[in-house]
């Protein structure tokens, strides 16, 4: 069985719990439910949430380059600290912090295999306390936008037909039987997908522990939909965290280049006026 | 401390899979409710034993699964 394209980008629960009184490491849990880090985490472990620290609070954007560098400095990660994150449903939004330290260059930044749910039944060790941090210097590099996709390049990609995109959310909200995940608000006015994209749900990256598959499956589940990696790939959910976590499994654990995660996803697409919108299919979106 | 009697179960509730997940930390049950696909949090609760959280959950998930509108053509 072949290994991933860079190993180095994960950690195992077993790994991280070795590494708890590790100085040069910092463990940071990102959760889409934002009280989860409250109510228990890993040891001195720090919380961040989404939709106030990793975001522009006032316009939708990522967070800007001054923030981050103060977040950074705030969590006590310096340029050089191997920053391991996790969370929960099997890291979606800790994949999104990925994708967002990649973004400002954060040099090696990794995720914890399985994530919150691994840790949690394996019954190992938690915490309810923040632990003190001392603040360290940090200067985060100019962005790199080649890992993110905006709406004019993705509006171009499907013009020139040059790119293959791939909807990471569930089947009925690729086929627009629904507007968001089942339970949640909805944000769009349509429901459907971009014309031509691949439905390939994310959690088909994930084994029922909430560990990636292995490379050989990974390739054989992108590959069957006619995601090889020959052409760009343009990733997209409903609000770019799934969509992050699809990025990082195409990006690091296949080793496929010019992968872009469009984070405006469906909540921008299907808002669109006179934007072209595919509906049905719900073979083609797999289960 | 860690987590103990961590516990996984999949149920239907207003026609969706659902999946409540719950563990017992320190001297609570705590249940998270998510929606199986994609696998989205629906909810968390906590309780002083695990039927409590998990009758909480199951309560809010149903209230708001409730709410989901389905269109049924899909084309």
């Amino acid at each position: 069985m072949a290994d991933y394209a860079n190993p180095q980008v994960l950690v195992s629960t077993d790994w991280v719990a070795q590494n708890l009184s590790n100085p040069s490491v910092r463990n940071v849990e990102v959760d889409v439910d934002t009280k989860a880090y409250d109510e228990s985490h890993v040891p001195g472990s720090i919380g961040w949430a989404w939709n106030t620290q990793l975001c522009d609070t006032v316009r939708r954007d990522i967070i800007p380059k001054a923030n981050f560098e103060t977040l950074m400095a705030s969590s006590g990660i310096g340029n050089d600290t191997i920053v391991v994150l996790y969370g929960d449903n099997n890291n979606w939004f800790a994949a999104w912090a990925v994708w967002q330290m990649k973004i400002y260059g954060h040099k090696d930044v990794r995720l914890m295999n399985g994530g919150r749910k691994k840790w949690l039944a394996e019954g190992r060790e938690l915490s309810k306390e923040v632990p003190a941090v001392t603040s360290a210097g940090y200067k985060a590099q100019n962005p790199d936008l080649s890992i993110r996709a905006y709406l004019p390049q993705v509006q171009a990609a499907l013009a020139q037909k040059n790119s293959d995109m791939v909807d990471v959310r569930s089947p009925q909200e690729f086929t627009g039987e629904i507007l968001s995940p089942p339970g949640l608000p909805e944000t769009c006015q349509r429901g459907g997908h971009i014309p031509g994209a691949q439905g390939i749900p994310w959690g088909q990256a994930c084994s029922e522990d909430g560990t990636f598959k292995s490379f050989d499956d990974l390739k054989t589940l992108y590959g069957a939909k006619g995601i090889t990696g020959e052409r760009p790939i343009i990733a997209y959910c409903r609000i770019g965290e799934r969509s992050s976590h699809t990025w990082f499994v195409l990006t690091y654990l296949l080793g496929y280049k010019n992968v872009t995660n469009y984070d405006g996803s469906w909540t921008e697409w299907g808002n669109l006026v006179g934007a072209p919108v595919e509906r049905g299919a719900a073979a083609a979106a797999g289960g | 401390m860690n987590a103990e009697e961590h516990s996984t179960r999949t149920l239907e509730v207003e026609g969706w899979q659902v999946r409540i997940t719950s563990y017992k930390f320190g001297d609570e049950y705590h249940c998270t409710a998510d929606n199986v696909s994609p696998g989205a949090n629906i909810c968390r609760t906590t309780g002083a034993t695990r039927q409590e959280a998990e009758d909480a959950a199951l309560a809010k998930a149903k209230a708001a699964l409730a709410r989901t509108r389905r269109f049924p053509a899909g084309a």
